[in-house]
């Protein structure tokens, strides 16, 4: 089968290590390192041929996972594929997740750092942990082979046993585990041809699903350990703000609270418990200094980004000529998309306990990116990173926000542990929905302006684009790999990169700089840019008088996207007229994304009240995402992509106004409910690509699918997010 | 001290009376089943103050029994609903007390029974789908 080949374009550090040197560390084998047993320990001792895999005497098979488990499924999809190659009942299989370590549990496609983003864990993962697992089979059957000195490929293995046929003999993996770990590690192993897979492709079940249902899984803000306080922490009125006085005497004298300090980041309350921890930090009066601080009014933003709509830029794409294209042009259209900042609004708050050790320190979080946390609380304190202990649990959710490059609340738990070394106490630092909303770290705010041509038989000759937003790596570790010549890959990519062909394509982008800390967003550039694209596209359509998935399909050149417009359309019975409901507007529209190496395609059919207001019916995807693993993970990526992307449609903006963030908690930056919830129907592609990602890449085409719905039912085109239904009333 | 009733257990907890219940419970009890999401009454128990608590009987997911929240539970893992599953005690004990009252429900019934708790994943398709199963487990 292919390689695996994934050019994220988060693959690369500012290190400059590129995608092929990952890929050549597919898998590290610590040979001679402590994971793996002695000869001559005790039987209860567990075989460790290498990082990811484990096996005990009792049959357990542990799989280790590099990567936070916050939703998307992968301690689930990740131990799949162990399990495959391995050769062992799914009952069997326990999961356990890594420790922060650069070498042992990079992401192969990020370089040397271990993260999870970019909808990569699966994609980076899964010739990894086949060896990982095909690895210890093959010491498993050497060590059987050695015991009844048999010939190794007279030998086989079924769920977890080795067996020689000719001579009936058997034994388990638990009991040749001691023995395996003494038999050299071979240099190469086959793997599976996918005709073979018993495991992937197949309906696993979930292996956190219990746990998730009856209250018992660890989140980081579950975590209790003895003497423990809790720490909340009251951070600057705008963002770079100073703190320029604070009067804590009110602060101390509430119950509970154990200490007041100034960390760098803001003004900490510490104590007991998170109830008086709240009291205590309402009852701090601060006065901050923000003459340094970020005073911006998005109002302001808008007009300055609207106003740079009409400014060169920085040239991302320039295929032709298509200033002169859509001179020639016998139709031109033009139209502007806007884009709010977004809060990640993970359901579980940050949060993340801190724990001073004489030997370093110890963390518990959720985080995407433990490698980074972990140089950030070593320079805090002033110690090596390997002294830094990482425990990943799971995370209440993500999307992004636990991905930051800033290690923001991590480096606030470890700088207050710092500052209360005396109270000899673990810091559980925990942060508020209303910290959350405000505390930064968003989806940039975009505009975009499209302007584009038809000739006189209504083909697309010209399309120029210009974008305007914050670039989320510039100032990161990632800026080296993702930033090219003053543009952000992030904020171009699903435009720079159209699907269609048009002869003459030219892209732009400003850049503009602001002190509102942004960062990815499930699917990251993608939730702007195919938004506009597959918008503009159906507005092409309309005014050549055709169909739009016709349009489209006759347009896209990439067989994969193809696939999956057609599979959409025809599964959504496109071209039938939708049943009618009474009082009601009803609509169909369609769109079509690739992000992720993973290509989706998703038809919205929508009924709009007289008011405007409308409901969406159904959801029809299909995805092509090579391999699906797991595909009822697949299916569950979909759904909750399309939820995901929804939410923001319908509710989701963050505003600033003299640089305060004007809202708070989820009265006024509502989520999606489960009454405005699709049905939704996925198909997913056969394939035997190497798998991509599932994480990211359903968000992308729901907006565009819902707002070319809404102008089928309507007449009306709505650009700009999260949709205005005052717009769609019935005159 | 103010007494509670927990799952059926009496406890007596020191906490000052302000205090949310969901605080007590996870702070002071050391009940994490029961999470903190938004902390205004988006979902409901969690703004409960413990002195409104006071000799009152309260269930959490720890100690959740009976039949409907075992029929729940057991659709949950079937359908593989969680996925981050931070709500999904919550989603629970949600969908508990509608089959307290509503053996039958009707998606419009879910809908309105679990308007008020938030699922950020969006699993609201595979809730709908599992109280559906529960309840038909229930009615046998
Ligand atoms: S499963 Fe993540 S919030 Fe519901």
């Amino acid at each position: 089968m292919d390689k695996i080949i994934n050019p994220s374009r988060r693959a690369f550090l500012k290190t400059g290590t590129t995608l092929g040197v990952g890929l050549t560390l597919a898998f590290y084998l610590p040979v001679g390192g402590a994971a793996r047993m002695k000869a001559g320990q005790g039987t209860d001792k567990p075989f460790a041929p290498n990082a990811f895999v484990r096996i005990a005497p009792d049959d357990t098979v542990t799989a280790i996972v590099k990567h936070l488990e916050m939703g998307q499924g992968v301690n689930t999809g990740l131990p799949t594929l162990v399990a495959e190659e391995l050769d062992v009942p799914w009952e069997k299989i326990r999961v356990e997740s890594a420790p922060a370590d650069a070498k042992l549990y990079n992401n192969l496609l990020w370089g040397p750092m271990q993260g999870t983003g970019g909808s990569t864990a699966m994609a980076n993962s899964f010739e990894q942990l086949r060896r990982a697992g095909a690895t210890a089979r093959a010491m498993l059957i050497a060590a059987a082979a050695d015991n009844w000195k048999v010939d190794a490929n007279t030998l086989v293995t079924l769920d977890g046993m080795v067996l020689h046929r000719p001579s009936g003999r058997k034994a388990s993996y638990g009991q040749l585990a001691e023995k395996a770990a003494t038999m050299p590690q071979p240099a190469e192993v086959a793997l599976k041809s996918p005709q073979d897979f018993k495991y992937i492709g197949k309906q696993f079940k979930r292996t956190d699903s219990k746990a998730k249902s009856n209250g018992s899984a660890q989140f980081a803000s579950d975590v209790r350990l003895p003497g423990q306080l809790t720490a909340l922490l009251a951070r600057p009125s705008v963002f770079g703000a100073r703190l320029r006085r604070v009067q804590t005497e009110r602060a101390k004298a509430v119950s509970g609270v154990r200490a007041v300090v100034e960390v760098p980041q803001g003004v900490a309350v510490i104590a007991t418990d998170f109830w008086s921890a709240k009291k205590g930090r309402d009852a701090l009066q601060i006065e901050w200094d923000e003459s340094g601080g970020a005073r911006v009014s998005t109002t302001e933003q808008r007009d300055q980004y609207l106003a740079l709509l009409n400014q060169p830029g920085k040239v991302a794409r320039s295929e032709g000529d298509a200033a002169q294209a859509l001179a020639q042009a016998a139709k031109k259209l033009e139209a502007t998309f806007e884009f709010p900042y977004l809060a990640h609004a993970p359901m579980e708050p940050l949060s993340c306990v801190v724990q001073l050790k004489d030997s370093g320190c110890e963390i518990w979080a959720g985080s995407q990116s433990q490698t980074s946390d972990q140089a950030t609380a070593a320079q805090i304190l002033g110690i090596k990173p390997e002294q830094v202990k990482i425990h990943t649990l799971l995370a209440g959710g993500s999307f992004g926000r636990r991905a930051n490059p800033a290690s923001d609340y991590i480096a606030e738990a470890v700088s207050v542990a710092k500052a209360t070394r005396d109270l000899s106490a673990p810091i559980h630092l925990m942060w508020t929905r209303e910290d959350d909303i405000r505390g930064g770290y968003y989806r940039p705010m975009f505009v975009h302006a499209i302007s584009a041509g038809l000739d006189a038989q209504g083909n697309p000759v010209a399309w120029n684009q210009r974008l305007v937003g914050q670039s989320i790596a510039a100032g990161t570790a990632f800026e080296g790999g993702l930033v090219k010549d003053g543009i952000d890959m992030t904020s171009v990519e699903g435009a720079s990169n159209l699907a269609y062909a048009i002869p003459n394509l030219h892209v732009e982008l400003h850049s503009p700089k602001l002190g509102v800390p942004v960062l990815w967003w499930r699917s990251v550039g993608h939730t702007h840019t195919a938004f506009s694209t597959e918008i503009f596209i159906d507005e092409l359509a309309a005014a050549a008088g055709k169909d739009p998935y016709a349009f489209r399909r006759a347009l896209i050149q990439h067989p994969r996207l193809k696939g999956v417009l057609e599979l959409a359309a025809t599964k959504a019975g496109w071209g039938t007229p939708l049943a009618p409901k009474s009082g009601v507007r009803r609509g169909r529209g369609i769109a079509v994304h690739e992000s992720f190496n993973s290509f989706v395609a998703e038809v919205a059919e929508l009924s709009v009240r007289p008011d405007g207001s409308f409901s969406v019916d159904r959801v029809i995807c299909a995805v092509d995402c090579g391999i699906a693993v797991n595909p009822d993970q697949v299916r569950a990526q979909m759904e909750g992509g399309i939820g995901f992307g929804l939410s923001a449609a319908l509710h989701s903006a963050i505003t600033l106004k003299a640089g305060r963030v004007e809202q708070s908690n989820f009265h006024d930056y509502p989520l999606l409910r489960i009454s405005e919830m699709p049905r939704v129907e996925v198909h997913i592609v056969p394939s035997q690509a190497a798998p991509t990602g599932v994480g990211e890449p359903g968000v992308p085409p729901l907006a565009p699918a819902v707002a070319n719905a809404l102008f089928a039912a309507t007449g009306k085109r709505l650009r700009k997010l999260p949709f205005e239904t005052s717009e769609l009333r019935s005159a | 001290m103010i007494p509670i009733i927990v799952s059926g257990t009496p406890r007596s907890v020191d906490a000052t009376p302000d205090t949310p219940l969901l605080w007590v419970l996870r702070d002071n009890l050391g009940l994490t089943g029961t999470k903190f999401g938004c902390g205004m009454a988006q979902c409901g128990a969690c703004m409960t103050p413990v002195s409104a608590a006071a000799g009152q009987k309260i269930t959490t997911i720890e100690g959740a029994q009976g039949k409907a929240v075992k029929a729940l539970q057991d659709a949950w893992v079937k359908l593989d609903v969680p996925q981050c599953g931070y709500c999904q005690s919550g989603q629970i004990m949600s969908a508990a007390a509608l089959l307290a009252d509503n053996p039958q429900p009707t998606d419009a019934d879910i809908d309105t029974a679990l308007d008020g708790n938030l699922c950020r994943c969006a699993t609201y398709q595979r809730i709908r789908a599992a109280v559906h199963q529960a309840a038909s487990t229930m009615r046998g």
